[in-house]
């Protein structure tokens, strides 16, 4: 009997993957010429910008990744994008950044927004899911936001009407709700999801968001295998905390998109490791999922202690956008074995790595 | 010792990993906008089992809701030459499906399979030779790629009988061809960290023709210093695939050779009913069954409509991610292998005896 079951567990032994990470073999035919190299745009940053970037960089060339990047400095406090730094973007059509910090108050807009405004960059997606190995308060989660990139609160539209009294306009133009309904059914379609839920205050602002909800209903009609439903904002949140695996794809306008992404990314993980990128029909421009205009504290850059996770994941996805699939694979499955086995981890994920000893185990951990 | 294997196997039941339930991968694909709009895809049935194989994978196709519009149209194996709007269909939509053409033997009839293919210069055909896991075969570790040139070797077709009793056949090889077919073997590696490209040949025999194949092979190689080239003789390349099948990767070789090779692989991995294959130019895309596509089966199969669709089923797999409809391509295939690793349902080539609707159905149930 022993030694019977000494043969079985050796079997299952060698057929159980302990960390649930397969390399399964998928046939890619690819056409001629997929192989040739690509220019991608690289904007290091802010803050930990830089760190992060040159990680992905790193990562990159042990992979023999066929990208080369185009690398421009740019920061937060400068007061627009440098103008080649758009055209090479509009080259390149991808585009891959760490943080721009914008000040606080003081008539500087924001450089991100403005980056997103120029290119079209009309959709934000971050897909907040529990990693592997990375033990949270929340199981389940895997949520992907569609956040609407150019309107809304972000106007940037406010002046004072008089000393004392400022007025802030936030615009919903039907145009840009429905291109993000559309957009966000779509990518649930693709991606073989099945619920779409609506994020809104409709109930206050009833004409602004009522706008909003009307467009996502309609684009909601041609989808008839995808459940739809919509859901006010601070209900959403509480069941973003209470219970996250009720949602799926999330469409929402600006601002709430970006309050319902940080609050999935740090519910699935933190922001630190969560993929995400910015679409427009023509451009792309990846950078970390959620709160990328947080480039963090000193403290992290002088110890060089950044978490390079998220960049790394959304340098995959990026990757996946350039068709290069099985190098995306590799990178994905890199990281995802580096989380799973704990020996290097940041300091947001509990451990006390540096960024660079976490790109070395993903180095290592290549196939 | 009966205590310490408890404690392992409650430990390792603690963590059921099939390889095949759904993919709990989450992988972030993001699409460009208007990426869903559906394609529209040519559809060859062709002769035999052909319209049996493409019916099927019409029917999964419509149970997954796939983007993707088929244009029929009627090709026998007999016919002269492929039909004009046939090829101006192919040339619109960039990307075609066919179950086989028969090609008559002998009679001065030739091959609609390789017209089509010379027209539209598809000059890479690629099968992949797989073990499938549950399908067991006599050779373990079975993975490897063939990438054949299509359009030129000895199926130029240029035969003349000089003399009476006396024919003539061209074996045609030129640098151009070989050398893109090389570059497309060693892009193929790359692109899909493969380690090693093997070029077959008989240069020892035909030293010129085999040898121009060999020197843009060569030449090739040495751009890509990351991977590994070597050259083996056709024969004992026979050989040594039955013999120790693993040492194979990524294998490029001209037209006849790659024929063999191809079948052979297939037939060492589980058999030609089951490995994906496709055909694939600057422009266009051809995906039929992998290797043996001109095979269609014989009567008594396709009357008992007992034709293995798994082929063509993974063929249009990756036709759906040719069409840059990944996830879709993965639901169908975590299906397909579901299927076959379960082995409830099988056709007679892989020892069962269902019939094609009865796997056509199991893969369906099997999508999620």
């Amino acid at each position: 009997m022993s030694r019977r079951s000494l043969t079985l567990l050796k079997n299952l032994a060698r057929n159980a993957n302990g960390s649930g990470i397969q390399t399964r073999s998928v046939t890619y035919m690819p056409r001629p010429g997929d192989g040739a190299p690509r220019a991608v745009t690289l904007i290091p940053g802010d803050g930990i910008g830089p760190l992060v970037t040159n990680a992905v960089e790193q990562v990159m060339e042990a992979m023999h990744a066929p990208i080369f990047f185009e690398k421009y400095d740019v920061h937060g406090e400068m007061s627009r994008m440098p103008p080649e730094v758009m055209e090479s973007i509009r080259k390149n059509k991808v585009c891959l950044k760490g943080g721009l910090k914008t000040p606080v108050g003081g008539g500087v807009s924001s450089l991100n927004v403005q980056l997103r405004k120029e290119l079209d960059l009309f959709a934000s997606l971050v897909n907040c899911f529990n990693l592997p190995g990375l033990p949270t308060r929340h199981e389940n989660v895997d949520i992907v936001v569609i956040r609407e990139n150019t309107e809304g609160e972000y106007a940037g539209l406010e002046h004072e009407v008089v000393p004392g009294v400022v007025e802030s306009l936030k615009v919903i133009t039907k145009f840009c709700s429905e291109r993000i309904a559309k957009y966000a059914f779509e990518y649930a379609y693709l991606n073989n999801r099945k619920k779409v839920t609506a994020v809104h205050k409709a109930n206050i602002m009833k004409l602004a968001d009522g706008l909003f909800l009307e467009s996502c209903r309609e684009v909601a009609k041609k989808y008839p295998s995808i459940t739809y439903n919509e859901i006010i904002v601070d209900n959403c949140c509480m069941q973003l905390v209470a219970k996250p695996e009720q949602f799926d794809v999330m469409v929402t306008p600006n601002l709430y998109g970006n309050l319902v992404a940080n609050t999935a990314a740090g519910i699935a993980g933190g922001t630190g490791v969560m993929p995400g990128g910015n679409v427009g029909a023509d451009h792309a421009v990846f950078e970390q999922g959620a709160s990328a205009g947080n480039v963090g504290k000193d403290k992290i850059v002088l110890e060089n202690k950044a978490n390079p996770v998220a960049l790394l994941l959304s340098s995959a996805m990026m990757l996946r956008h350039l068709q290069f699939p099985s190098f995306a694979d590799r990178l994905e499955t890199a990281v995802k074995k580096v989380i799973a086995e704990g020996n290097c981890r940041t300091k947001d994920l509990g451990g006390t790595s540096t960024t660079q000893q976490v790109v070395d185990a993903v180095i290592a951990k290549l196939d």
